[in-house]
């Protein structure tokens, strides 16, 4: 398999908004009261007919309309979304972006996805508040360790920033870290820092892309439920049911998560994916005490303290499949308890809301982005933990869909690996010597 | 001077006067009190500042609904952010209001309400751009996140948690909370009441209404006092019930105890049914300025009035949309303060409302448009809806009420859904997913009488037998008509006080487009507080539903995710150390490698085992090769008991070893071993390990240290599902059989050393057998495999002789200078040798012929698990990494996972190198690797390419680098 | 938390099982089958949006491994234990 390692395409100069946002539109505004600003994105009549429809309004769906608009110039295009725009697992995330992965096939298209998101803010003109605060891993186990060495070497390759720290530099960088002594049930033996990862907000994502379809010429429709995939005679997608009626499209990318394996079996697909409940939850706002996000593989937990001064929190995914968005009390217990085991002061902190979202995850954990074996019918799946995936699996579907052919980025993710078992296998991968 | 204490009545105890401290200043209240009502009896009224444009705010609810006033308390009682009246009055409380500085009084950041105008919602997506969101966000994240964070974890008192199961659990301990308990309760029901107030009555402790005939207060104590005689209900106040989970399992957090040292308790609670009857919750109306301090919710002033004897005002102003707000009034009066009128914004008032306040001005038809005065209410301007003049009537309390919200929060958790019903003029419970009911104002009858008998009926549907007669409570009959906003307002009229936002913001959001409620809430933040928008959220959706010209219905409500209310993580998980979640497990000899100064560490599957045992002033490499110096050229033992052990038994255990390893099991015969491979039908490598057959339906298998746990469920379920009707029986056997494995070339005289009724010449017992015998006195069963690749003998014991038997393999061995082998030595060794490991070599992705192993895969059997998988994957195009030798040159250590690329080039790696170690045998480094195409490589140099872009030039070899014939091991 | 029916020891809390995953159609000869039809069969799993048979086992209490039928959606148990075999 060959990558470009420069793979960079020309990106169009920033979208032409209708209407620019700026310090200085905001006091114009101001002083009309804010009466005088116009939606960030139309609600069109709905066509029947149309060049692509994107199923899923989520991160990945909007991604991928605004690149067919701005790098494929495809602008007859409409986004099917059965609820609200940016309401997918986008609004149920713990909004971390990184790209310390272990393999080739991953670590490029993660680098490429992070570079995307640090120029989003001025390319969208809507402050993504992307904020690049670096990830620390909290290391309390030496075949994790081991895990984590592997990786340096090989994210280097790539231009992805991975660097071991020892106990007492994690704890430089994150002092509310007490826990974790010599003597704790899981000693913090080491870290590493991934300089490249940041969070930032992710509705303005999913609405800045929406503002940036809209001022392409792409349509967005919010409250159409896609009930039936449609083949014509010939074998190939003919376009979509839906309780608003037919839609007719050449070409169809599914962007639903945990839903894809239900859209598909409407024209008998099978895919290698099951659908998962990932729970998340948040503390109370507090004054700024983590700058970093926390991650701690052996505990099993993660955290970033929001721009709000929320705690987010975020562990594994439940196990079972699941479209229900509830919280397994019994691993949200494990997963509090060693949270305050490496932060024992949390004891007094509290939770404030938790949520769940569906993802759907593959055979063998990695992603899978192709045509499928239904000509034209497009899918991008097998995200779970997506988010950070989202705009360069938005640019690598839109050019799969606009050419047929996959982009180099996501060659290795196509669904004919299955074909002779060739599983990306990013997991997995440590066990005890 | 508790200046706005009245002179009687109340649920406190004037006889207990407690001391206070709030925002720098003492302050005095009484036993019962919370620090809202103390606040309020002391005439403070400025307490705390918005979240965004630090306006002025004072106190507005009762109970866990209020989202004005949060304050942070400190000492041990540090708490963040808790509404303030939910906070019980202590001796020697301290308490600050969040998010001012230095106090709500002098607040400097109160200069943002003169940028108002231009930070509506939404405002940060729109700048703060260029040259990017770092240069702002330092200062925007100081000014967010209301209270201080903890510094550290309570110095005193422990957290637990607690099991329960009960056929109906009851949530709310008002009127029909309690009254669904009696009927059950008398049923014979495992009840469980759990209330999160700090005494049974709910809204009846805010009323002054009758039961009976009797103080209504009255017959919650007969009630009380019955519920608590029997013993199939366990009755919990203080306690919330904040989440709702699948199953019918439910999280009830209590709290102050009857213990004193216990900080809070978490209850599991796993209910046959569950009944909410969790009350209502009043909503304000929405007009200018209706966040000044003074601005209060009319129940709210009803309870301080009537349950703490403290009086919010003087001159009161009553402004409603229903018939709940005379109630209020009539009490208000009664209790001696002023009432200038009642605002009432329908044209025809009920009569039975007209008729509890008959000396009091109605104006009807008209609505509040604005509260004048600025850090305390001191007017309000009000005009006819159908226009005219506005009139000013002057006041220092405003009492408003916009209608009641039952609280559906646990019901909707439940994930039932909710439906808008235009009668009570708000979302109630629907069709219920999950076990369970509403009653009382939960589901939306929010008069005593019709609350009382809807408890009764709620629970009679529960058990056999005639209903309960529910006694008669007199109350004032509820009308309204829904006013989401003032229509008139002038000034910032609030829908989320917590947050900051007003019509207008949601106006300006679904201007720009983001019209769906789940849009508006996240674009203004309306809801997204502590509070969830327990006051503010329906008031949203009416503004959105008038603005759209859409009904409630079309609107939706959000979702009501859990928790009800903030819980502590302490009482979530804080009641157990992780090392109970995580426990390490020990082998007999644990204590011993402590007591030798090793180096321990968790090497996988929660064992704790010895690195290195360290002399003085040595490192890990210094012990490390001395270690492996002795098994190399001496003799070394290690415990090895932590290795997997099964015995499988059976007619068909042969059959099952066949299936699940890829060479053939069962044509070894009794007294022999044979390592063998395992793959997932995947055709991976699953683990690795010697299987012994001790007789002719006898085995014992061994697996990796850290698979064993996933090898027991891996064979237990394909006995179970896959292969029902064959006789194997497996039994975990790890913790039954200890061994020390005694290794290097002096073992055998060792051996010898020891005693041993078994022959060990290599005829007698040669290399892949094993001998049940005695061993030094001890009943034992040797068995002669080597992870080393030097002879050893592994002696098996029971575990309570294997320090016995390690004590005298240590004696017997000293001649030869014995020593104590870690895993580190372990490793170099199995490094040497080119034996695998998990983790390492093998990591998910290769298969036995990328190790050199292809012999180990079966050409007779025609299936065993893998074997398809293997032969389609090695069909394909894939270019496969191959287990080679590396030697580095010049000599010098490689970081183990570092990568090798086609010419050290910086493009996408050819393999890597899974492990290095310091040779003992060739005194310099070698290592392992995978490697593309590595087994057509021997002799090529490939370059290591480090971070940084480092070269190492290293000699590819094959993949043993000691004894390759394995002579040694077989000695 | 789910309230898991154990065919031995009657409802226990999830907490005391291991999950084995849905159910898969019965394992095809694998020298008998294609290899598409081998790959379908290993890679793909029943993903329904509603019931779905499922395998678990009770690994700390009897050890018994039996499917039980749960909708995906609400998690309810709507058929169940059965035998695994």
């Amino acid at each position: 398999m060959q990558y470009r390692l420069d793979y960079y395409l020309p990106l169009v100069k920033n979208v032409p908004m209708k209407q620019s946002y700026s310090f200085l539109s905001l006091l114009r505004h101001g002083l009309n009261k804010h009466t005088t600003w116009t939606p960030a994105w139309r609600s069109l009549p709905l066509k029947d007919r149309y060049d692509v429809i994107v199923i899923g309004a989520g991160g990945h769906g909007l991604a991928t309309a605004y690149y067919l608009a701005k790098e494929h110039g495809l602008t007859n295009i409409a986004v099917l979304e059965r609820g609200w725009l940016g309401g997918g697992n986008i609004a149920r995330n713990t909004i971390t972006i990184r790209s310390n992965y272990m393999r080739d096939a991953s670590i490029p298209f993660y680098v490429k996805s992070v570079a995307l998101y640090e120029e989003m803010t001025q390319e969208l003109n809507f402050n993504t508040m992307h904020s690049k605060r670096t990830m620390v891993d909290v290391i309390q186990n030496y075949p994790m360790m081991r895990d984590r060495r592997r990786r340096q070497h090989i994210m280097d390759i790539y231009g992805s920033t991975y660097k071991q720290l020892s106990p007492s530099q994690v704890r430089e960088r994150i002092p509310a870290l007490t826990g974790g002594g010599p003597d704790a049930r899981l000693p913090i033996v080491g870290g590493y820092v991934h300089t490249d990862a940041a969070v930032n907000r992710h509705d303005a994502v999913g609405w800045g892309y929406a503002r940036a379809i809209d001022a392409l010429g792409g349509e967005i429709h919010q409250q159409t439920p896609v009930t039936q995939i449609l083949r014509g005679t010939d074998g190939r997608v003919a376009g979509v049911e839906t309780p608003r009626g037919v839609i007719r499209a050449p070409k169809v990318a599914v962007a639903v998560s945990g839903h894809t394996t239900t859209l598909t079996e409407t024209v008998g697909l099978r895919l290698p994916l099951r659908t998962m409940n990932l729970t998340a939850f948040v503390s109370e706002p507090v004054k700024p005490l983590i700058d970093v996000i926390v991650n701690c593989p052996d505990a099993g937990f993660y955290l970033s303290q929001s721009d709000k001064g929320e705690m987010v929190i975020g562990g594994a995914p439940d196990f079972g499949q699941s479209f229900r968005r509830d919280i397994k009390q019994h691993v949200f217990e494990d997963t509090v308890t060693a949270m305050l085991s490496l932060f024992p002061s949390f004891k007094k902190l509290k939770l404030m809301r938790q949520w769940g979202g569906h993802l759907d995850i593959a055979h063998d954990a990695s992603p899978i982005q192709d045509e499928t074996d239904v000509p034209g019918l497009f899918v991008t799946a097998g995200w779970w933990g997506g988010y950070k995936a989202i705009p360069a699996g938005g640019l690598t579907l839109a050019h799969l869909v606009a050419t047929g052919q996959p982009h180099p980025l996501m060659a290795p993710f196509t669904l004919k690996r299955f074909r002779h078992l060739e599983y990306v296998m990013e997991t997995g991968t440590t066990t005890a010597r | 001077m508790q200046v706005n204490r009245l002179s009687h009545g109340g649920r406190i105890n004037r006889a207990r006067a407690l001391s206070f401290t709030f925002n720098g200043r003492k302050y005095q209240g009484f036993e019962g009190d919370t620090l809202a009502s103390a606040l309020i009896a002391n005439g403070v009224s400025l307490t705390a500042r918005s979240f965004k444009y630090h306006r002025p705010r004072g106190i507005v609810g009762a109970g866990v609904e209020e989202p004005s006033t949060l304050v942070e308390l400190m000492g041990n009682d540090a708490s963040a952010n808790r509404p303030v009246t939910t906070v019980p009055l202590k001796e020697g409380l301290i308490a600050k209001s969040v998010n001012c500085w230095p106090s709500p009084a002098v607040d400097i950041g109160a200069v943002n309400q003169l940028f108002a105008r231009f930070i509506p919602a939404g405002f940060y997506y729109k700048t703060f751009k260029w040259p990017n969101w770092h240069v702002y966000e330092p200062s925007i994240r100081k000014a967010t996140g209301l209270a201080g964070t903890p510094q550290e974890a309570p110095d005193q008192g422990h957290f637990e948690a607690r099991y329960a199961h009960c056929d109906v659990l009851i949530a709310g301990a008002g009127p029909a909370g309690l009254l669904a308990a009696l009927t059950v309760g008398r049923a014979g029901l495992r009840v469980m009441i759990a209330d999160e107030g700090t005494e049974a009555g709910g809204s009846l402790l805010s009323r002054k209404l009758v039961i009976d005939g009797q103080p209504a207060m009255d017959w919650v104590a007969a009630t009380v006092a019955e519920l608590h005689d029997m013993p199939n209900v366990k009755h919990l106040q203080n306690a919330t019930i904040w989440a709702y989970r699948e199953h019918n399992y439910l999280m009830v957090n209590e709290r102050a105890p009857e213990n004193a040292s216990l900080l809070e308790r978490h209850w599991r609670v796993r209910a046959g049914h569950v009944i909410t009857a969790t009350g209502a919750i009043e909503r304000g109306m929405v007009f200018g300025n209706n966040d000044r301090p003074g601005v209060m919710l009319a129940s709210a002033v009803q309870t301080y009035v009537n349950r703490y004897g403290a009086r919010p005002g003087k001159r009161a102003m009553i402004f409603t949309n229903n018939n709940s707000a005379y109630a209020v009034a009539a009490d208000l009066a009664a209790a001696g303060i002023e009432i200038v009128a009642i605002v009432d914004s329908r044209d025809d008032v009920p009569e039975v409302a007209r008729a509890v306040v008959p000396d009091l001005e109605v104006v009807a038809g008209s609505v509040v448009t604005q509260a004048q005065g600025l850090r305390r209410v001191r007017g309000v301007s009000v005009v006819p809806r159908s226009g005219g003049v506005s009139r000013t009537y002057s006041c220092d309390l405003l009492a408003h009420s916009g209608g009641w919200n039952p609280a559906v929060h646990l019901f909707s958790q439940s994930r039932s859904p909710l439906i808008y019903a235009e009668g009570p003029a708000t979302f109630v419970p629907d069709t219920p997913a999950q076990s369970v009911s509403a009653c009382g104002a939960a589901e939306g009858q929010f008069e005593l009488s019709a609350a009382l008998h809807s408890g009764a009926e709620t629970a009679a549907e529960l058990c056999e037998g005639p209903a309960l007669t529910p006694p008669e409570g007199e109350d004032l009959a509820y009308a309204i008509e829904p006013l989401w906003r003032v229509e008139q307002a002038t000034g910032k009229a609030f829908l989320d006080l917590q947050n900051d936002v007003s019509v207008d913001d949601v106006h300006l959001a679904i201007r720009e487009g983001y019209a769906n409620v789940e849009h508006v809430k996240r674009y203004t933040t309306g809801g997204m507080g502590i509070d969830q928008g327990k006051t503010g959220n329906i008031n949203i959706i009416g503004t959105v539903a008038l603005h759209q010209g859409i009904g409630m219905d079309e609107v939706g409500t959000t979702t009501f995710r859990a928790p009800y209310t903030p819980v502590s993580f302490g009482a979530i998980g804080g009641f157990r150390d992780e090392s109970v979640v995580l426990p390490y497990r020990h082998t007999p000899l644990t204590k011993w490698n402590m007591d030798q100064g090793a180096f321990m560490y968790e090497a996988g599957a929660r064992w704790r085992r010895p690195g290195y045992f360290p002399h003085p002033g040595e490192g890990l490499q210094e012990a490390t090769n001395r270690e492996c110096e002795a098994v190399r050229n001496g003799v070394g033992v290690y415990d090895g008991s932590p290795l997997g052990t099964f015995e499988l038994k059976g007619r068909d255990v042969g059959k099952f070893l066949d299936y699940l390893y890829t060479n053939i099991m069962s044509s070894l015969k009794p007294g022999f071993g044979r390592y063998g491979l395992m793959l997932s039908d995947d055709g991976l490598i699953l683990d690795d390990g010697v299987c012994l057959r001790l007789d002719e339906h006898r085995w014992i298998i061994s697996t990796s240290t850290g698979h064993a746990d996933a090898m027991n469920s891996h064979m237990e379920e394909l006995l179970q599902t896959e292969f029902p009707d064959w006789n194997v029986f497996v039994t975990t056997v790890t913790s039954q059989w200890n061994n020390a494995t005694i290794c290097g070339p002096k073992a055998r005289d060792v051996m010898v050393e020891l005693g041993t009724d078994i022959d060990l010449s290599p005829e007698a017992f040669p290399f892949m057998t094993f001998r049940d015998g005695h061993v030094a006195g001890l009943p034992a069963r040797v068995v002669r495999v080597s992870f080393t690749g030097e002879l050893s003998f592994e002696v098996n014991v029971a575990p309570r002789h294997l320090r016995a038997l390690w004590d005298k393999v240590l004696d017997a061995g000293s001649p030869h200078g014995i020593l104590p082998v870690g895993s580190e030595a372990s490793h170099v060794l199995r490094v040497e040798k080119g034996f695998l490991s998990l983790g390492h070599e093998v990591d998910g992705t290769v298969d036995p012929f990328d190790l050199g192993m292809g012999w180990v895969m079966s050409k007779k059997k025609a299936d065993y698990l893998g074997k398809r998988s293997v032969h389609l994957r090695r069909d394909g195009p894939g270019v496969r990494r191959e287990l080679v030798g590396v030697i580095p040159d010049p000599d010098r250590m490689i970081p183990e996972g570092a990568p090798l690329t086609p010419r050290g080039e910086k493009r996408p790696t050819e393999g890597f190198v899974t492990a290095c170690v310091w040779s003992v045998v060739h005194k310099r480094w070698v290592g392992l690797a995978l490697l593309e195409n590595g087994h057509a490589r021997h002799g090529e140099t490939a370059q290591v390419r480090l971070k940084g872009g480092e070269l190492i030039p290293v000699r590819v070899t094959p993949p043993v680098h000691y004894d390759p014939d394995g002579e040694k091991l077989r000695t | 938390m789910m309230n898991i029916p154990c065919p031995f020891c009657g409802p226990r809390n999830e907490s005391e099982f291991s999950f084995g995953g849905p159910l898969k159609p019965d394992r095809p000869d694998p020298n008998a089958t294609d290899d598409e039809q081998w790959v379908g069969w290993l890679t793909e799993v029943p993903n329904p949006h509603g019931p779905v048979q499922e395998k678990w086992w009770h690994v700390k209490g009897c050890g018994t491994w039996f499917t039980i039928w749960r909708d995906t959606r609400s998690h309810d148990i709507v058929e169940g234990p059965l035998d695994a075999g």
